[in-house]
């Protein structure tokens, strides 16, 4: 499509040190109106197309809040650019993971959101999604359940409830359908955003990708994926994935939020086991990297300290390893069929269970389980052969008998 | 009745209307809008209960529950029709005579000769034969053969050698409803012994003379260990409130060598309540996590899976390590007794974890010994607080186990679903009535066909395609944290496809093993083939399978499989249809081979 294209309005991180050298704005939109945009947005987070939907061209945008403030200050710009993704005469829908209250709130310190008087064709939905410390300390308590080891059911249960974990992968999940069902069902383009840009916003935005696109779902199509709505996008990887679960001090800027969204694509992968190309390892070998790393992939928080610290000279990428064959081969879903499916998952609290695979893996014996992947895997490795021998031997006796037709003739 | 409407959980507006009918047997709800008529079946004897709602702008809402967790809402356009299907429902759903059942009418095509067959399809003399019984420690007597000994036990019971008739009867006498010591399971490997009964009629003081002679036969039947445990699996406050009613427990100073134990699993009021509130939380329209996980941790549920499931490790553990045998006991020895029995058999011998080898298990731990289908599961219209979900919770335990050790069990959640289904059908004559003696009364045996033929010739899709074999693993060790224990979607919200995964593992797996078959067919075919075209007259019945693997030896190359490997995918159950164009081929004679094979190739 050309209605896109790309912008080096950035290409030295003036204009927002948190974005990559190149994004992807509306044909119609110059770097001049993009530098005035950067000014209205925390952090100078302008929209920018995270995703495109080919089946019926509407767009997913991200960004942080809108700088409106106390005096309800506006940006034309702003406006126009995105206005620039509606269809003509169509609505579109901004996500904000903060709750009315907390964006409210939000202007009293310069932020704030887009108001209806200026954004009329855009109506806002909040969808509120848990961040920071309290998404930290439910991560704390989720592992510390996890450990007692007392055999008490009640105990067990009431920890895992008060944890607020699974209704944190709960809300994520409900807030990629939605918006995943604004593109695909109402066939409207979407802005999400919610304070910095840089958390919520991209679990979103990325977790809705794996909803619509199915090349998403593939193992190069999900690093793909990683890289851009993560790593390119500025997520601040140092801050956020510091110390873990069991630090003792408590770093403010430190959250699972990279894990929560690893676990959502778990979640939605036990409920589409055929759909993915990567396998559980996959993501929990992810999950590893973004803590502790001998690769630089993870390192730093945005690419402008990437380059500063000039990563792609000093260290090795994570990609040149996962994907040398012998390793990819572990990282494979036996499973794995390709369709072009945009796939629902269910957000019924009976739906969703705890990730065993990052969360119980050093509590529990992982033999038994391990045992059952080699045996499906064995079981369709072994129709595969199967099925290419007789292929074989038909060629084989199609090639024989032409040969004897000749020679009859 | 016209003018139906099915709803789902969600009470959406849009459901269609259809068509409501009741059989002798059935209620079958039919949604011909669609392209696809859709049918919905519930039997009456599955149905645990009828209410009528309040009125609403839609019409006259019915909501039945089922004993088999199926919660169907429907919506009537008439309140005369509502009406009449709700007191129909009532009376179908509760007979008073055990005539009324269903398998006193079910009829399938089957020979007189195949029905009686089908009844001796399981027979437990085998099973103890299997286990070495008879030897010289135990027998198999049939003084209970009129059912002098106890009218709830079968005629055949397997007790010590050296327990005389006196002792057999002393002990009688002295057992809540004559449920003396008698053997479950045998460990062959260090003669360690699982045996079951019911409490002793002790109260504070009282001792039985046979009875501790009855329990030094069993422990002096084990030399390889000096004491024996005698478990409780009841509460201790239960059971010593039981002695003032002049029962109780056994009295380690009165028995030689005893170590005794409490293991504390609750009574069958407490889980016939714990399963309700369990269901509750399951029927919860849009519940938060928060909602759900407490409703999960109020109904205690779990807690008492995880109880029956410690008991189970414990017998096993003591079987099996400490070589030291086990006398299991609750009140009356036929709910939690079956429970832990059953379930350390299970851990113990991998024999019950095959297709047969369960059904074994079911006909010794549960049928012949006495569990009171009829009044637990509420076949007859009955005392309520008879009912209890007992044998649901040893079901679920055996799920447990099947997450845990996903390649041990020959057979796979459907086919422990079909059996939980069965036991409250009443189609097959195995689990009605409460005892052996009450199904001869009955002439079950004459006038029922049994579950377990039925079962088998569908194993291809009851069976669990990663099982290893019976020799992979031996004795389980299951973990009992609490973290270990899932809730079983499959069970309790069996009938919302929506919460389900959308794509069926289980499936995939089973269409690849039938699959493989054709395959294997297929290229054994072409094998054979190879040699006889390359080269003079071929001469009848010659070429053998190696050679034809012979002439084909080229390592294949990697595949274009244009053709098509496994099933068709789509967003919802997948089928496993294959896509192969020609149908798959029949294993074929050699010698017809030439000229089949000629005009069959395209």
């Amino acid at each position: 499509t050309n209605e896109w294209r790309l912008s080096c309005v950035n290409k030295e991180f003036s204009v927002c040190p948190s974005y990559p050298p190149v994004v992807i704005v509306p044909k119609s939109i110059d770097d001049e109106a993009l530098r005035k945009v950067a000014l209205f947005r925390h952090g100078g987070r302008f929209p920018v197309l995270s995703y495109y939907h080919k089946k019926n061209g509407m767009a997913m945008m991200r960004s942080s809040q809108p700088l409106t403030g106390t005096n309800g200050r506006r940006c034309k710009e702003d406006e126009k650019l995105i206005n620039a993704t509606l269809c003509s005469g169509r609505r579109g829908f901004v996500i904000d993971t903060r709750p009315l209250t907390v964006a409210q709130q939000a202007r009293a310190k310069g932020g704030g959101f887009e108001q209806e008087v200026h954004y009329p064709q855009w109506r806002r939905i909040h969808k509120y999604i848990e961040r920071f410390h309290i998404l930290q300390e439910s991560f704390i308590k989720l592992v510390e359940a996890c450990n007692d080891q007392s055999h008490n059911m009640d105990r067990w249960l009431s920890k895992l409830e008060a944890s607020n974990w699974l209704t944190h992968i709960k809300e994520l999940l409900t807030a990629a359908c939605l918006a995943a069902q604004c593109i695909d069902r109402e066939g409207a383009s979407v802005l999400v955003h919610g304070s910095e840009g840089t958390d919520s916003t991209l679990q979103v935005t990325s977790l809705a990708q794996i909803i619509l696109d199915p090349r998403c779902r593939t193992i190069h199509g999900f690093e793909a994926l990683v890289v851009r709505e993560w790593l390119q996008a500025g997520h601040p990887f140092q801050q956020r994935c510091a110390q873990s679960a069991y630090s003792n001090s408590k770093q403010k800027w430190e959250a699972p939020v990279f894990l929560l969204f690893l676990e959502c694509v778990w979640q939605i992968h036990r409920q589409f086991p055929c759909s993915f190309e990567f396998n559980e390892q996959f993501l929990i070998m992810l999950f590893e990297h973004a803590y502790a790393s001998q690769f630089g992939t993870f390192l730093g928080n945005n690419e402008n300290e990437r380059a500063k610290l000039k990563l792609p000279q000093k260290t090795m990428s994570l990609w040149s390893w996962v994907n040398r064959p012998e390793e990819l081969s572990r990282f494979q879903n036996p499973l794995y069929e390709a369709n072009s499916l945009v796939i629902w998952p269910s957000v019924a609290p009976q739906s969703l269970q705890l990730w065993e695979g990052v969360f119980l893996r050093w509590n529990r014996p992982s033999k038994f389980l391990e045992e059952a992947e080699e045996e499906r895997i064995n079981i369709i490795k072994y129709n595969k052969e199967l099925q290419a021998r007789v292929n074989m031997l038909r060629r084989q006796l199609a090639e024989m008998e032409t040969g004897e037709e000749v020679q009859e003739e | 009745v016209e003018n139906v409407k099915l709803l789902d959980r969600y009470a959406s507006r849009k459901a269609a209307s259809g068509t409501l009918y009741l059989t002798a047997t059935h209620l079958i709800y039919v949604d011909a809008s669609a392209e696809v008529r859709k049918e919905t079946w519930i039997l009456h004897h599955h149905i645990s209960s009828v209410e009528k709602l309040p009125l609403t702008t839609a019409g006259y809402p019915l909501l039945i529950h089922c004993k088999n967790f199926h919660v169907a809402h429907f919506v009537i356009g008439q309140e005369r029709d509502c009406h009449d299907v709700f007191t129909s429902l009532l009376k179908l759903s509760q007979p008073v005579k055990p005539e009324e059942l269903y398998a006193f009418s079910y009829n399938p095509k089957m020979s007189k000769e195949n029905r009686e067959v089908g009844w001796k399809l399981i027979d437990l003399k085998l099973d103890y034969q299997r286990m070495g019984i008879p030897n010289d420690s135990w027998e198999i007597t049939d003084i209970n053969k009129d059912y002098e000994v106890c009218s709830t036990y079968p005629p055949e019971i397997v007790v010590p050698r050296a327990a005389t008739k006196a002792v057999v009867m002393g002990s009688s006498r002295f057992r809540s409803r004559g449920r003396i010591p008698v053997l479950s399971y045998l460990h062959k490997e260090n003669n360690a012994a699982l045996c079951r009964c019911s409490q002793p009629l002790a109260g504070f003081s009282a001792r039985c003379l046979e009875d501790e002679q009855m329990l030094q036969a069993i422990r002096e039947a084990n030399p390889g260990c000096p004491f024996m445990y005698v478990v409780d699996t009841r509460p201790k406050l239960n059971a010593m409130a039981n002695r003032a009613a002049g029962k109780g427990y056994e009295n380690e100073d009165n028995y030689e060598n005893i170590r005794f134990k409490f293991i504390g699993i609750e009574n069958i009021h407490v889980m016939r309540s714990s399963l309700q509130k369990l269901l509750e939380a399951c029927e919860m329209k849009s519940p938060s996590m928060s909602d759900f996980l407490t409703g999960l941790e109020n109904s205690g549920w779990l807690r008492h899976i995880k109880a029956v499931m410690d008991a189970g490790v414990f017998l096993a553990k003591a079987v099996r390590e400490e070589r030291a045998s086990v006398l299991v006991h609750c009140s009356d020895g036929w709910d939690r007794t079956a429970q832990v029995c059953s379930l350390a058999s299970l851990l113990l011998d991998p024999f019950y974890r095959t297709f047969k080898g369960f059904m074994v298990l079911i006909e010794k731990e549960w049928i012949a010994m006495g569990h009171k289908f009829s009044h637990r599961c509420g076949h007859l219209d009955g005392d309520p607080k008879e009912v209890s979900p007992v044998f649901t919770q040893f079901v679920e335990c055996v799920w447990q186990l099947m997450q845990q050790f996903p390649c041990s069990f020959e057979f796979s959640e459907r086919f422990l679903l079909e059996i939980h289904d069965h036991v409250y059908s009443c189609q097959f004559g195995n689990f009605l009535g409460t005892c052996h003696k009450e199904r001869e009364e009955l002439r079950i045996f004459e006038k029922t066909h049994s579950l377990w033929p039925f079962l088998l010739q569908r194993k291809q899709e009851l069976r669990n395609p990663l099982y290893r074999g019976f020799t992979a693993y031996k004795e389980l060790q299951p973990n009992t944290l609490p973290f270990s224990f899932q809730f079983w979607c499959g069970m309790y919200n069996r009938f919302d496809k929506g919460m389900h995964p959308k794509q069926c593992v289980l499936d995939q797996l089973l269409s690849c093993m039938s699959q493989k078959v054709t395959l294997e067919d297929k290229a054994s075919e072409l094998e054979n083939k190879l040699p006889i075209l390359d080269g003079p007259l071929p001469s009848k019945g010659c070429t053998s399978p190696k050679a034809g693997a012979a002439a084909a030896k080229a390592p294949p190359p990697p595949q274009d499989c244009a053709e098509g490997a496994a099933s068709v995918l789509s967003n919802g159950p997948s089928l496993g249809s294959q896509k192969h164009k020609e149908s798959p081929a029949q294993p074929r004679d050699l010698g017809a081979s030439r000229e089949d094979g000629q005009a069959q190739h395209q």
